[in-house]
């Protein structure tokens, strides 16, 4: 089984996304993360659904969205050329006071990620990179303790040069 | 006008001319210029008779099918006609009223999301809040349930919306960014199908609904005579090639013919025509059809592969996919033709040593499928069929010869039981001067008999073959062979209570009573000579009768038995 990105451009009218997932729930496909939001054209949304399916089954996905009347068009993005993109918010302790924090902020630092508030006892960090990457940088910070975690499903887009 | 009158005037413009429906609060203010309308209404006596009614008309017709219904429980109603005529490719429409939609989401009276509750078993729905939306919502319903592979759309309207002042416009044009049209198939692989065929020494043409959906059963006909392959014709299909035929060789799947289900089997290539390879075909999907290649003709892309892999994919209407194929195939031909001879040599030996028959009862009882056989002797080719679900529809799928498209109506995917009486109600409205029977069970009768009544008040006049064998007969089968006759629950007692023929006449049709082979004839004759009002023939049949062949369910299409515990002799035929 392989994560794939799909790319979904949809009407952008009112249930349109019960549409989506209960087409994905009724055929047995499971969704891994899904985003939405809108497009450069106000009556055009982007569902951006990352699916954990094989090769046939992954053209079964792409056959049945595409039925969907709303179902403008659909692309399946490789990750080899899209950029693809999350967003995290995590909140992690300051258990050990100054140590803590400047270990935290090497790591930071690393990752390019930064700090959006600051208490005595935690930092939140905000952070928008590759999937792989946002995997690291949770990985990296598990260790001080993490005290609440919050994350976005993939968007992405297609790269413009892809060779 | 109102929004009302506006959607009455779409339904017009849309071509409507009959539709079946129940008015109720929050459709209410649509059934005023209902009044005034040239639409036929029907008013039924229970929504999913609507339903069916619009389905058995479509099937009939080959025109889209009309339901129309009030909110919350009128629209639930219409929830299994719906999921019925999608799985079964039909055209339908559905309009239901909705609360006003200041009330929607506060669990108003008469309340249901029926657009939420419909998504999973519709091509398409919509809910519409404004008068102005209301053509183009009906005309974009009409269009995506009739084009493509056809299916059930509804349009939920709300109150106010009906209720609504506005000028009424019909949408000149039809803009669906998303609804693609597939018909045309690519000329390539037309090519590389009609190479195939050339290629084949054991072909068959396996045919699906989707052709007489497509009314492409004269260019079936030439294209099978063309090949000269066995023709096997599903459930679905039953009537797209005339069952006379010498090419045709039976119905294939759980209670197909021998030489139907074996030839597929056998074969070096299926020519898939509108068909979808479902389960009750396919049997134990790993072992169906081994050593086939597969040209899967369909118009709906996601069907291709969905079941079985496709080497050669033909996306398109099946229709102009046989034209294009016919001139593709004998240039082919020209070229070199395949000797069928070995292979109707195998295929002729298994269709005369295993025709579809039946046990006589020893006790002298009426066999169920005698019944059948003689009402499909004696009936007028162009007679159309209805069936519910169950044995009585395996039997008239088996002992009636169809030899015309539209002529077998019946409930194939879903499996809905009491669709025969509502479904023959509205074939007959859909084809006035044509005889229809539907050929039902004790059990399905009893979950939609009342539309009985609809047709008797509306000068509806069907006829009913009620295949009475005071059980669930289909359950009771399963249980006999595989729950160690163990009837739990499949007793209906419908020899004693309801007594048929009464209930008949209580309803305002003519009740008929047959319990001896010898009144069999004379009893469909008296059931014929009535034309001004619908009969019910209580057929009270012997109830062990059983269906066969059968190919129980999960296991290989090699395996069907004739009878049971009896596998034909493959060692005595040719293979």
């Amino acid at each position: 089984m392989k994560t794939h990105t799909l790319s979904v451009l949809v009407e952008n009218q009112a249930g349109v996304l019960a549409r989506v997932s209960s087409l994905f729930s009724r055929r047995g496909y499971n969704i891994e993360a899904l985003s939405v939001g809108p497009t450069q054209n106000s009556e055009i949304s982007r569902i951006t659904i990352s699916v954990n399916v094989e090769g046939h089954a992954l053209d079964q996905v792409i056959q049945q969205l595409d039925k969907l009347v709303n179902v403008i068009d659909i692309i399946e993005l490789p990750a080899s050329t899209s950029h693809q993109v999350e967003l995290i918010l995590v909140r992690v302790a300051v258990a050990n006071g100054a140590s803590d924090q400047k270990k935290i902020e090497s790591v930071l630092e690393k990752h390019g990620a930064h700090v959006v508030e600051s208490t005595a006892t935690s930092l939140t960090i905000q952070q928008t990179a590759k999937p792989a990457e946002i995997e690291a940088l949770i990985s990296e910070l598990t260790p001080f303790g993490i005290m609440e975690l919050t994350q976005s499903g993939v968007v992405a887009m297609g790269r413009t040069i892809t060779s | 006008m109102t929004g009302a009158q506006s959607l009455i005037r779409s339904l017009e413009n849309a071509g409507v001319d009959v539709m079946f429906g129940i008015p109720g609060g929050a459709i209410l203010p649509a059934y005023d210029p209902i009044y005034d309308s040239k639409i036929r209404h029907i008013l039924v006596r229970h929504e999913q008779g609507a339903g069916h009614a619009a389905t058995g008309y479509a099937q009939a017709t080959g025109r889209v099918g009309t339901c129309i219904a009030t909110s919350g429980p009128g629209a639930t109603n219409l929830v299994t006609p719906i999921a019925d005529a999608q799985m079964d490719s039909v055209p339908l429409v559905a309009i239901t009223g909705q609360v006003p939609s200041s009330a929607i989401g506060t669990d108003a009276f008469q309340e249901a999301d029926i657009r939420g509750i419909t998504m999973p078993v519709t091509k398409h729905n919509s809910l519409v809040t404004r008068a102005v939306d209301i053509p183009r919502a009906i005309a974009e319903a009409y269009h995506i349930a009739a084009s493509g592979r056809p299916g059930a759309v509804l349009v939920d309207v709300a109150k106010d919306a009906l209720q609504e002042k506005v000028n009424y416009e019909w949408p000149k044009n039809i803009d669906l960014p998303g609804y693609r049209d597939h018909s045309q198939p690519v000329p390539q692989s037309i090519r590389d199908a009609a190479a195939l065929i050339a290629q084949s020494a054991r072909p068959v043409l396996y045919v699906g609904g989707g052709v007489i959906k497509a009314n492409a059963h004269k260019e079936l006909r030439a294209l099978a005579e063309l090949v000269g392959a066995p023709v096997v014709t599903t459930l679905m299909a039953r009537g797209a090639f005339p069952d006379s035929h010498q090419l045709h060789v039976g119905m294939p799947g759980m209670h197909g013919s021998v030489a139907a289900v074996t030839s597929l089997q056998k074969a070096d290539l299926l020519i898939t025509l509108g068909a979808r390879f479902d389960d009750r075909v396919t049997g134990k999907l790993s072992t169906f059809a081994p050593g086939a290649k597969v040209i899967h003709a369909d118009i709906d892309p996601a069907e291709i592969g969905k079941n079985r892999h496709a080497d050669v994919p033909v996306i398109g209407d099946v229709r102009l996919t046989m034209a294009q194929l016919l001139p593709a195939v004998k240039a082919e031909f020209a070229k070199s033709q395949p000797d069928l001879t070995p292979w109707w040599k195998q295929v002729e030996g298994w269709r005369t040593t295993y025709p579809v028959g039946y046990d006589v009862p020893s006790d002298g009882s009426l066999s169920p499928q005698y019944v059948i056989e003689r009402l499909g002797k004696i009936s007028d080719p162009d007679t159309i069929y209805t069936a519910g679900v169950g044995q009585h529809q395996m039997w008239a799928s088996q002992f009636i010869s169809y030899e015309k498209p539209r002529t077998w109506l019946n409930s194939g995917g879903l499996g809905t039981m009491g669709y025969a009486v509502p479904a023959a109600m509205g074939a007959k409205v859909g084809a006035p001067d044509t005889t229809v029977w539907a050929i039902d069970g004790d059990g399905c009768f009893q979950m939609t008999n009342q539309e009985l009544v609809t047709c008797a008040i509306n000068n509806i006049p069907i006829k009913v073959a009620l295949i009475n064998n005071e059980s669930l007969g289909m359950v009771r089968q399963w249980q006999t062979l595989f729950y160690n006759q163990r009837y739990s629950n499949t007793d209906l007692h419908s020899k004693r209570v309801p007594d048929f023929a009464k209930l008949a006449d209580a309803m305002g049709c003519i009740g008929l009573r047959c319990e001896r082979p010898e009144d069999v004839d004379k009893t469909i004759e008296a059931a014929m000579a009535i034309t001004d009002q619908p009969v019910v023939v209580d057929f009270n049949v012997f109830r062990d009768a059983m269906v066969w062949p059968m190919v129980a369910a999960g296991t290989s299409n090699d395996d069907i038995m004739i009878a049971r515990e009896l596998a034909p002799d493959w060692d005595s035929q040719e293979l």
